[in-house]
C-alpha cells in the first residue's frame, strides 16, 4: 500500500469548537494516594490504561547502557509462577493486551482489558509489574533479539542519522546515545544489572497514570492501589538537564544506495517558555504542517527534490531542539540542503506572513479536538499532558493560547530562535559535495 | 504483499490482520446507493465531534494496462494537482486550514482518498472530493514535477530497502500470469515513461460514481450523510466505461520457485515464503476464515504459537518467526511464513527447521487450548476495534473495494468463531504446498549460506 505522504505529524494542531464531554477529565486519587486522570465512557465495554514511569533509558547506570531497554522488554516474559509462555497464555485467555516500552524519558505500560475480566487482568498486570522473573532463558532469548535490532539499526540509514544527530547534539548525556545500548554493552548485562534497572525505573515517585473507557472513578482508584500500591516508593535519581551542542557543521557517513538521508537540527524551546506557542506556529509554517509548509513547498512541490520533508519542535524532559529530516537522491542532496538553509535564513530575516499565521492558527485550533477520539488515544494523550505538568483544564484553554499569538510574536521568535549558522546537518549516504570547509 | 516487520520487537497488533469487525456494530452501520451507482456506507460513532470521509475507487495497480505500471499510483498523486475551480496543491491546504488532515493510498485492487475533519466540516470535504471525481485539471509541468516525486518515493521505499526489493522480486515470481506480480508503485523504467495523457486516460476510464464507494464514519447520522451525498455526488453522471474486473488468472503452478537476494545493506538475513492462497469471496469466506485462524495458530502469538514455540523457545534457532495472511483481496492472495535465524544459524538450517515444524504440525494438529485462546481474542477484537472508527472505515473500504459486501464484513467474526480444528488442518494441508510457493532468502552480500 502506498501512502501518499509521511503521516502528518501528530502535532499540536482547531476550530473554536468547544470540547465536548468526550474529554471531560476527572482527577482521581486512589485511597492509597495514587493520582490519575480519567475520561469515563461506557459506550464500549473495555478500558484503556496508560502508565508512564519518568526516567526510562536515561536512567541506565554507567557502563550499563541498554539495561532499561532490555529490562522493559522482559517484563512480559514471565512473572510470579508463570514463565513466558504461561504468562502469554494467561493474558490471551482473557483477551487482555499489555504493552511495555521504553524511551529516553520514560518506561510506558499500556493495557486494554475487557470489563468482564478487568479484575483478572489487573492481577496479571500487577504480577508483571511487581514480580517479573527475569529468567535466564528469557534473558538470553530477548538479548538475542535486541542484539539483532542493534545490528539492523547499524544498517538502517534513518536510525544511523538519528543516532549521529543525538551524539552531535548531546554528547555524553544519555540523550547522546541510543537507549538500546551497543552490542558490547548489551552482551555483558547480567541478571543483577536488569534487576537494578527494574528497581531504579519502576517506582511510585515517578508514576503518571491515565485511563479511558468503561470504568468509574471509584473502581479506577481501587484498581490502581491493587496494581501499583506495592511498588517501591522511590527509584533511581533522574538525569540532569543538558545543554545542546549545535555547531552548524555537516557530518557525513557513507551508506550504499541511491539516496541520502539528511537530518538537521538547532536548539529548540522549552514547553514552559511563554513563547512556546509562537514557536509552535513558526515550526508549523517552516516544516511542520506537511503540505502547507515552506520547506514542503520549496523542496517537494516546486523542485520535486524529495517525497517529503518535515520539522518538529522536540521538547524532552532535559533538553529541547528543533529538528527535521528529508531523504533525497545523492545527486540532489547538496541542492536540498541549500534550499533548507535558504528557507531558514529567509524566515529568520524576513519572518512569515499574516496569512500563514492565521491559516496555521485555524489549523492548530481546528485539529486539536480531533485528537480525542477513542479510549486508547485519550489515555495516551492524558499521560503526556501530565508529564508536561498541565492542568486538567488545559484542553479547554489550549486553543485560546494559540489564538493569542500574533504575527509580531511569531516573527520575533523566528528572529531569536532560528539560527541558520548553527543549523547542523547529518548526512547518511553517498551524496557528493555536501561537506564543505574541511 | 506482506512485509516482514520483525524489527518491531513487540508486535502488539498480533490481531491486526483484519480478524474482525464487530457484529455488535452492525446496528451502527448503514448502507445505501445513489441513483448514479455510488455506494454509500455510514458508520456512526458519536463519542467525539470527528468525521472521516473516504472515497474508494475500485481500481488499482492490478488494473493497469501492460507497460503502464505505476499509473494508478501516479494518478493518485496527480489527484492533488487541482481541478477547474481548485488550484494545484490547494486541496490539502484547504483541508488543513480547517484543522483537518487528508491522505490517499493505492493498492493492487483499489485507490482511496480520505479526510479527517470536525464533523461540521463534512460538507466542505464532500465538495472538494466530489469535484475532483470529475473535474481533474492537469498541467504538463505539474505532471513532470510529480513524476520526480514518485521516482523519489520509489527510491526511498523500495530501492533503498533490500527487504522491499526481495518482496518485489518474490511477487514477480509468484504470479506467473496475474498482474499482482507487478509492483504497485511501478517498475522504475515504466514510471519514467508515464505521461500526462496516460494519467488522464486512466482517470476518465475509471473514476466515476458507479466505480466508487463513499464511506463516512464518525459523528454523523445516515440521514445527513445521504442528503449531503445526494447534493455533492448525486449530480455526477455514471460512466458507461466501467467493466467487471476480470484479470488474467494463474495457470496451475507445478514447481517451487526460489530466490536469493544478496545486498551489502542487509544487516539481518531472513527466509520468507509466500504460498498461493485463497482469498475471501462474497458469500464464500469459509476457506479464508480457516486460513486466518491457521496464521494465528502458527504465528499469531509471540510466545505460544507453533512457530515461535518450536523455533524460538525450544530449538533457539530463530529470533523471530511470522505467519501472516490477509484474505481481503480481489484475486488469489498469499499466505506468508518467515523466520530470522539466530546468531550463527544459516538460512538453510532455519528454513529446514521451519519445514520440520510444519510437517510435525500437519501430523499433530491443533492445540485445543491455544485455539480457544485465539477465539477469545477474536471475540474481544470485536469490542476493541470499535474504539477506532477510522480503522473500521478502512476495513469496510478495503473489503468493499475488494469484491466483498457489508454483509460479508459483518458475517466474518462469526465465521472465524465457527472454524473447527479439522477445517484449520484441511486448510493447512491445502495451502502449505511448496509447489505453489516462492521462497526468498535475504542475505548479506558475500555471505556463505
Amino acid at each position: 500500500m502506498m501512502v501518499r505522504a509521511l503521516a502528518l505529524m501528530g502535532a499540536l494542531i482547531c476550530l473554536a469548537l468547544p470540547l465536548r464531554a468526550a474529554v471531560a477529565i476527572q482527577e482521581v486519587t486512589s485511597p492509597g494516594g495514587i493520582k490519575a486522570w480519567l475520561v469515563e465512557n461506557h459506550d464500549i465495554p473495555f478500558t484503556a490504561l496508560n502508565i508512564r514511569f519518568k526516567g526510562g533509558t536515561s536512567l541506565d547506570a554507567s557502563g550499563k547502557r541498554g539495561a532499561v531497554n532490555l529490562m522493559t522488554a522482559l517484563i512480559e516474559e514471565g512473572a510470579g509462577d508463570l514463565d513466558s509462555q504461561a504468562f502469554a497464555a494467561a493474558r490471551d485467555g482473557m483477551a487482555a493486551e499489555f504493552g511495555f516500552s521504553s524511551d529516553s524519558d520514560g518506561v510506558s505500560v499500556s493495557a486494554r482489558f475487557l470489563t468482564d475480566t478487568s479484575a483478572q487482568a489487573t492481577d496479571l498486570l500487577h504480577l508483571a509489574l511487581t514480580q517479573p522473573r527475569f529468567d535466564a532463558k528469557a534473558i538470553e532469548r530477548v538479548r538475542g533479539q535486541v542484539l539483532q535490532n542493534i545490528a539492523s539499526s547499524a544498517k538502517d540509514p534513518g536510525t544511523i542519522a538519528s543516532d549521529l544527530l543525538s551524539q552531535a547534539a548531546f554528547g555524553d548525556h544519555p540523550y547522546g546515545s541510543s537507549g538500546d545500548g551497543t552490542a558490547d554493552s548489551v552482551q555483558v548485562l547480567t541478571r543483577d544489572d536488569l534487576l537494578a534497572a527494574y528497581h531504579g525505573a519502576l517506582a511510585r515517585d515517578r508514576i503518571y497514570v491515565a485511563a479511558a473507557g468503561d470504568i468509574s472513578a471509584t473502581d479506577l482508584g481501587l484498581m490502581l492501589d491493587k496494581l501499583l500500591g506495592d511498588l517501591p516508593a522511590t527509584g533511581a535519581p533522574q538525569p540532569a538537564d543538558v545543554a545542546l551542542t549545535a555547531k552548524g557543521d555537516v557530518t557525513q557517513q557513507s551508506f550504499p544506495g541511491p539516496q541520502s538521508t539528511i537530518s538537521f537540527y538547532q536548539s529548540g524551546i522549552q514547553f514552559e517558555d511563554p513563547d512556546y506557542f509562537a514557536a509552535t506556529i513558526l515550526n508549523e509554517i517552516l516544516g511542520g504542517n506537511g503540505f502547507s509548509s515552506r520547506l514542503m513547498n520549496e523542496v517537494r512541490e516546486k523542485r520535486g527534490l524529495s517525497y517529503g520533508i518535515d520539522t518538529s519542535l522536540a521538547a524532552y524532559e532535559h533538553a529541547e531542539l528543533l529538528a527535521g529530516s528529508v531523504a533525497t537522491s545523492n545527486e540532489k542532496a547538496a541542492e536540498t540542503m541549500q534550499v533548507i538553509r535558504d528557507v531558514w535564513a529567509d524566515v529568520a530575516k524576513n519572518g512569515v506572513t499574516q496569512k500563514e499565521v492565521d491559516d496555521t492558527k485555524t489549523y492548530l485550533t481546528g485539529a486539536y479536538p480531533l485528537r480525542f477520539d477513542g479510549n486508547k488515544r485519550i489515555a495516551s494523550i492524558l499521560v503526556g499532558m501530565q508529564m508536561l505538568g498541565l492542568p486538567v483544564t488545559y484542553p479547554t484553554e489550549r486553543n485560546a493560547k494559540v489564538d493569542a499569538v500574533t504575527l509580531e510574536d511569531v516573527n520575533r521568535v523566528a528572529a531569536a530562535l532560528l539560527t541558520p549558522d548553527k543549523l547542523t546537518f547529518v548526512v547518511v549516504g553517498d551524496a557528493v559535495g555536501v561537506v564543505s570547509g574541511n | 504483499m506482506s512485509e516482514l516487520s520483525w524489527i518491531n520487537r513487540w508486535p502488539l497488533a498480533a490481531l491486526a490482520l483484519g480478524l474482525s469487525v464487530g457484529q455488535a456494530l452492525a446496528d451502527k452501520v448503514s448502507t445505501f446507493a445513489l441513483d448514479n451507482g455510488l455506494q454509500v456506507v455510514v458508520i456512526e460513532d458519536h463519542r467525539a465531534p470527528v468525521v472521516v470521509h473516504m472515497v474508494w475507487y475500485k481500481i488499482g495497480a492490478a488494473d493497469e494496462s501492460p507497460g503502464h505500471s505505476g499509473i494508478a499510483h501516479f494518478l493518485e498523486h496527480l489527484m492533488f494537482q487541482g481541478t477547474k475551480t481548485v488550484p494545484p496543491e490547494q486541496f490539502s491546504k484547504i483541508v488543513a486550514a480547517q484543522g483537518g488532515s487528508d491522505n490517499a493510498f493505492t493498492s493492487t485492487d483499489y485507490t482511496a482518498y480520505f479526510q479527517r475533519v470536525a464533523s461540521d466540516r463534512l460538507d466542505l470535504v464532500m465538495t472538494l472530493e466530489s469535484d475532483r471525481m470529475h473535474n481533474l485539471n492537469l498541467t504538463q509541468s505539474d505532471v513532470d514535477t510529480e513524476r520526480n516525486v514518485i521516482l523519489d518515493e520509489r527510491a526511498q521505499r523500495t530501492d533503498s530497502d533490500p527487504g522491499s526489493l526481495l518482496s518485489e522480486q518474490m511477487a514477480a515470481a509468484q504470479y506467473m500470469n496475474h498482474p499482482y506480480g507487478i509492483p504497485v508503485i511501478g517498475w522504475r523504467h515504466e514510471i519514467e515513461g508515464l505521461s500526462r495523457q496516460d494519467a488522464l486516460d486512466f482517470y476518465h476510464a475509471n473514476y466515476a460514481p458507479n466505480n466508487a464507494i463513499l464511506i463516512v464514519a464518525g459523528d454523523v447520522t445516515p440521514q445527513d450523510v445521504l442528503a449531503l451525498a445526494k447534493k455533492h455526488y448525486g449530480p455526477i453522471p455514471p460512466s458507461d466505461k466501467i467493466h467487471d474486473r476480470i484479470r488474467p488468472s494463474e495457470p496451475p503452478q507445478l514447481a517451487e520457485r526460489r530466490l536469493v537476494l544478496a545486498d551489502e545493506r542487509v544487516a539481518q538475513p531472513y527466509v520468507v515464503r509466500n504460498y498461493l492462497a485463497a482469498e475471501r469471496n462474497s458469500g464464500d469466506q469459509k476457506d479464508a476464515a480457516a486460513l486466518t485462524m491457521l496464521a494465528q495458530l502458527l504465528g499469531g502469538n509471540r510466545a505460544t504459537s507453533v512457530l515461535p514455540r518450536a523455533l524460538e523457545f525450544d530449538q533457539k534457532i530463530a529470533t523471530y518467526t511470522e505467519a501472516s495472511y490477509d484474505g481481503v483481496s480481489l484475486d488469489q492472495t498469499t499466505f506468508t511464513l518467515a523466520a530470522v535465524p539466530a546468531d550463527g544459524v544459516t538460512l538453510d538450517q532455519v528454513e529446514k527447521a521451519m519445514d520440520a515444524v510444519l510437517d510435525q504440525f500437519l501430523k499433530t494438529g491443533v492445540d485445543a487450548e491455544e485455539f480457544a485462546r485465539i477465539k477469545a481474542q477474536v471475540k474481544a477484537e470485536q469490542i476493541y476495534s470499535s474504539d477506532n472508527t477510522q480503522g473500521l472505515a478502512h476495513r469496510y473500504g478495503m473489503a468493499l473495494a475488494s469484491g466483498l459486501t457489508v454483509q460479508d464484513v459483518q458475517a466474518w467474526p462469526d465465521l472465524l468463531q465457527a472454524v473447527t480444528a479439522e477445517e484449520v488442518m484441511a486448510a493447512a494441508k491445502t495451502v502449505l504446498d511448496r509447489r505453489q510457493a516462492v521462497t526468498g532468502w535475504l542475505q548479506t552480500e558475500g555471505a556463505a549460506q
